[in-house]
Order: structure tokens, then C-alpha cells, then sequence
């Protein structure tokens, strides 16, 4: 029997209390976060009713953030919203984000200062995997595992196994965290990380922003991944010091911990990566796609709505014009991220350049509101899915790209390399 | 636990946008959500299901979302069963929690036809292939989540206190 363990299977021994757990163990783990949307917290909230239980099991840790048919949508939505507010506002939970104060969840909560290194998180949405960012594990959940997690704080998993990817160099001018993750899904595939966790380590990492790490742990689930994580550095703890006062916790992979599979990638040859309709992994680099029109552009969301997104699309389209027939629409992910943007007067270039700004949502993302596309209709997006119908009308077609190729694609009127434009 | 009906069968990489689209996800309503499950893939899921009780499907069934809501919608459309070469680790989850069962067989996927009736018991792994009478073995589920499906999901696991 092996002794070493990976991080992620270190932080997951930690919270069952146990030394040592191996891939495949089914374990009962205790949690530092518990959290749902408007979209699946109602669920959560009628299995909850049914355990019996009076209060959730801590109100500082149960987070709701209504941010995905938010603002309200219509009148169903509405009515989904004030179930999750009564609820919160009956159990005193302290962490209930509404329109006014909330952001797009995965980008809200880091910005939050509530996930710091060494947290288990578990999140009735899939993309809760992008904490692993910050050194946590966390995982989507369904809504019965959330309302069990608000009752009791713990879940149960399956040790996972992992698949090590170890990076090296630093990455091009226009070249982003969405680049990276784009660039592994199309190498491994839509279920190339199933049930395993992706770890991501190696002397490229210290070169990668916590923008980057965020957005590429967030699109882990892209690959099957029950999680991304990524090690603890001093950007880490900076980006925690300045948002958290609870002290992290630094798991290391052991230097012999056993991985499924090492892929080693050099950051400095990934290009400008778009996946085609309408899986992640369908990719093509920007120098492989022949002419494909586009009808809308939408930038945001919980992989790429970040402020480092927001200014890069901001410093690409800055004093130039949206292409005839396109319909650009800029979502910066938090209020706080907005506010900067807007007192840094990237907003400003935005709707000059013809480009409608909103407030954070995940609206168009999956298709909600906020940007839905008609039959036949295709769109660049920063978001993270293009399955069919995704964004709208089962016929219409949902590129996944940067912030830099979205904005780039925005002037052009077609899928575009920012390295056209600039 | 047996199961016995017809087949419906699908390709690899069944999301659970085409499952559930998000569009109708402002509701909690099962009935509500099962009157829309699979139309963005297969419009004549709706009247097949009336006669079929078991979906046989590729790698990766239910990937994407976490939404409970795809499984939940499977369910309450008459969906006893679903046979997968492989799941997506959150809709997997989320099926057990809620009482959907689902096997892992990749061969019995390969060899099962659209309109097939087939045969399976949860407590053995076996499958049978009624129309062609081949065989396949999976393994059953370990006890941990033997118990609770056999307590009715999740939440009855924890209000029986079999999960603390």
C-alpha cells in the first residue's frame, strides 16, 4: 500500500480526520463552505425540510448567491429568488448575496476572502471546482448533497485519483489562463479527467496569475475533473492575506504521490485556442480557423469575468469600433470588479466602442437571459460550455474563447486573433 | 432491485443542458421539468418514454451542469434505469442521492440496441439482453452507497441516521 498522497487527497484525510486515505476510498468529510444558487438552491431547500432540521449546521459557512437568473428573469425566477432569501433570512444566514451586493459566485466568493488555502468547499453548482485556485478543494455538488452539507457539514466523496500537469515556461503576449485549460481539454478530451482530480504544479506556475489558475480550475469539470487545484505560493497568500483573516492551510503533494497520468506543458507554445461547437474539447488554435462569422460576443462569467479579463477586453478594444452586426455584451463578474472598472473608465471604452455593459450575472452563460441567441446564430464567448442550445436556440452555435480572442472577434465580426487588431 | 423494460439508446457525452435545458430551470416543478427532458436531443423522447423504462448511453452521461434537475426530470418522466459506459461524476452523485439507479457496463452499451428489452438486477450487476439473450456482469455498488439507495436516497439515509 502506497503511504504518499496528492494534495487533494491530503486535504480530504485532513477533513475525514484520517492520516492516510487512497483513491478509490469512500470517506465522510467535513466542510468549511456549503454553497447554492437560485437555480439550485430551492431544491436543496426542499430536501432540507424533509431531514428536520431546525438550523443549518454553521450560518457563518452555508454562502447563497443568486446570480444566475439574477437579477430576477421573470416571474418564476422571482418567486426562486425569495424562496432562497426567506430561507436565509429564517436560518440567519450571515453569507446571502442578493442583487446589489452579489457577483457571479465562483468570482464572488474568492473576492470574499471565504475559501482560503486547505477549505473543502462543496457547491451545488459544477464550476465550484475553481477554488482549487487557491490551494482548496472543492467540488460541484447536486442540491440533495447541498441541503445534507447545510444540515450535517459533511459529504461524502470517493477518494479521487489524480492526473499530474506540470508546467514550464511562461505564456504569450494575448495568452491566457482560458488558453491553458482550453489547450489541455482539446489534448485530453471532455472525460479525459473523469472522477480524478487535475493537479497543476511545476516552475510555470509561479508565472501564472490567480486570474489565470482561477479560470483554469474552473473549466476542470470540463474535463470530467471532480477538481483542479493548484499548489500555495506567495501570490496565493497575498491574494488571501488581503481578503481573509483566517490563517490557510499549505497541503503539499508528496514528492511520490502516484498519478494516473504526467503531462508536461510548455506555457510559451500555447497559442490563441477556440473550442467549436459543441464540446470543450473541440479546439483549434486562432491560426487553424478559416473565417467563421459571428453575431454576438459575450465576455464574463465565473471563468473569465475577473478584472484582469475585464481590462484586457477593455485595452483591446479601447478607441475602436464593435463590427456591424455584432452584439458585444461585457459582464464584469463582481460589484467590486465593476465598480474598478468603472472608476478606471474601462467601462467607458466599452460603451464607446458600442458595446452594452451589465450588471454581474451568469445570464447569457447558460442560456438564461441577457444575451440568448436566435436559430442558426453564432457566438464568441468567454463563458466555459457550447453545448447544443447553451446559450439559446438549440441550432445556434457558442464558441468558447479568451477575454483577448472575444474582444479581438468583437471588432472583426469573426472569430479573430487579438494579435489582428493590435 | 429488479428492472425489466425497453431501451432508448444514446451516444457519448449526454449533457445535462440537453437533459434539462437551463431554460426551464426556473422551476422546481418534477412534473414540469419532465414534460421538457431530453427535447433539445430528441423530440421523440416525450411519447417514447410512455413504453420505455431503461436509457442505454455512451461515455460521459450527464456531464456539464450540476443540476439536480437531470436527473430528477429522468426520474419523473418513467426512467427506471440508466446504463452508461461512464457517468460524470456530479450527475452520478446526484443519481444515487435522489434514487435514480444507474449501472456502469461499457459492453452491455456497446452490444444493447435501440428498442431492446433488457433485464437487470441491482444486486447481482447482471444484465440481460432479453431480445438477444447475451449477458453482462457489473459490479454492484459498494455497501456505502448500496445503503443509501436502499434507504430511499440521501436524505432518508440521514434522517435514518445510517449517514452522521
Amino acid at each position: 500500500m502506497s503511504v504518499s498522497m496528492t494534495m487533494t487527497q491530503k486535504i480530504l484525510a485532513a477533513h475525514a480526520g484520517l492520516d492516510h486515505v487512497e483513491a478509490g476510498e469512500l470517506i465522510l468529510v467535513s466542510l468549511d463552505r456549503v454553497l447554492g444558487n437560485d437555480i439550485t438552491s430551492p431544491v436543496a431547500i426542499r430536501e432540507f425540510d424533509k431531514l428536520g432540521f431546525d438550523e443549518v449546521y454553521d450560518k457563518n459557512k452555508v454562502t447563497m448567491v443568486m446570480d444566475h437568473f439574477a437579477p430576477n428573469k421573470d416571474i418564476k425566477a422571482a418567486i426562486q429568488c425569495k424562496m432562497c432569501r426567506d430561507f436565509c433570512k429564517e436560518k440567519e444566514v450571515v453569507n446571502f448575496y442578493d442583487v446589489g451586493k452579489m457577483g457571479v459566485e465562483h468570482a464572488l466568493l474568492p473576492e470574499k476572502g471565504l475559501v482560503i488555502a486547505g477549505d473543502t468547499v462543496i457547491g451545488a453548482d459544477s464550476h465550484t471546482c475553481t477554488y482549487g485556485a487557491l490551494g482548496a478543494f472543492s467540488t460541484g455538488v447536486g442540491s440533495t448533497d447541498m441541503a445534507c452539507g447545510m444540515a450535517i457539514g459533511k459529504a461524502w466523496f470517493k477518494v479521487p485519483s489524480a492526473i499530474k500537469f506540470n508546467l514550464k515556461g511562461k505564456l504569450s503576449p494575448y495568452v491566457s489562463g482560458k488558453d491553458v485549460i482550453l489547450h489541455i481539454i482539446g489534448m485530453i478530451g471532455v472525460d479525459g479527467a473523469l472522477y480524478r482530480s487535475m493537479e497543476f504544479c511545476g516552475e510555470g506556475v509561479a508565472s501564472l496569475s490567480v486570474t489565470d489558475r482561477l479560470t483554469i480550475c474552473n473549466m476542470a469539470i470540463e474535463a470530467g475533473a471532480k477538481n483542479g487545484i493548484f499548489p500555495v505560493d506567495e501570490q496565493t497568500l497575498s491574494y488571501i492575506a488581503e481578503r481573509s483573516d483566517r490563517k490557510p492551510v499549505i497541503y503539499e503533494a508528496d514528492e511520490d504521490a502516484v498519478y494516473d497520468a504526467v503531462y508536461e506543458i510548455d506555457l510559451s507554445e500555447i497559442r490563441p485556442t477556440v473550442a467549436f461547437p459543441h464540446l470543450p474539447e473541440n479546439t483549434k488554435t486562432v491560426d487553424e480557423i478559416d473565417e467563421v462569422k459571428i453575431d454576438q460576443v459575450v465576455i464574463g462569467s465565473c471563468t473569465n469575468g475577473y478584472y484582469e479579463n475585464i481590462k484586457e477586453a477593455a485595452d483591446i478594444i479601447r478607441g475602436k469600433k464593435v463590427a456591424d452586426g455584432v452584439r458585444a455584451i461585457i459582464i464584469p463578474a463582481t460589484q467590486e470588479i465593476y465598480m474598478r472598472a468603472m472608476k478606471e473608465g474601462l467601462l467607458a471604452d466599452f460603451i464607446e466602442a458600442g458595446c452594452a455593459v451589465s450588471t454581474p450575472t451568469c445570464g447569457p452563460c447558460l442560456g438564461g437571459h441577457m444575451g440568448i441567441l436566435a436559430p442558426g446564430e453564432r457566438a464568441v464567448a468567454t463563458t466555459n460550455r457550447n453545448f447544443v442550445g447553451r446559450m439559446g436556440d438549440p441550432t445556434s452555435e457558442v464558441y468558447l474563447a479568451s477575454p483577448a480572442v472575444a474582444a479581438a472577434s468583437a471588432i472583426m465580426g469573426r472569430i479573430a486573433s487579438p494579435e489582428e487588431v493590435m | 432491485m429488479l428492472f425489466d423494460g425497453k431501451v432508448i439508446k444514446y451516444a457519448d457525452n449526454v449533457d445535462t443542458d440537453v437533459i434539462i435545458p437551463a431554460r426551464y430551470l426556473n422551476t422546481i416543478d418534477k412534473k414540469e421539468l419532465a414534460s421538457h427532458c431530453m427535447e433539445d436531443l430528441d423530440l421523440t423522447f416525450k411519447d417514447r418514454v410512455k413504453e420505455c423504462k431503461i436509457i442505454v448511453a455512451g461515455n460521459n452521461f450527464g456531464c456539464g451542469s450540476s443540476r439536480e434537475h437531470a436527473p430528477l426530470a429522468i426520474k419523473e418522466s418513467g426512467i427506471e434505469l440508466v446504463i452508461a459506459k461512464s457517468f460524470a461524476r456530479i450527475f452520478y452523485r446526484n443519481a444515487i442521492n435522489i434514487g435514480l439507479a444507474i449501472f456502469e457496463c461499457p459492453e452491455a452499451c456497446d452490444a444493447i440496441k435501440d428498442g431492446d428489452i433488457v433485464k437487470a438486477d441491482a444486486d447481482t450487476g447482471i444484465i440481460l439482453n432479453e431480445t438477444t439473450g447475451e449477458e453482462f456482469k457489473t459490479k454492484p455498488f459498494p455497501e456505502f452507497i448500496a445503503k443509501i439507495i436502499a434507504d430511499g436516497g440521501l436524505i432518508e439515509s440521514i434522517r435514518k441516521g445510517s449517514v452522521k
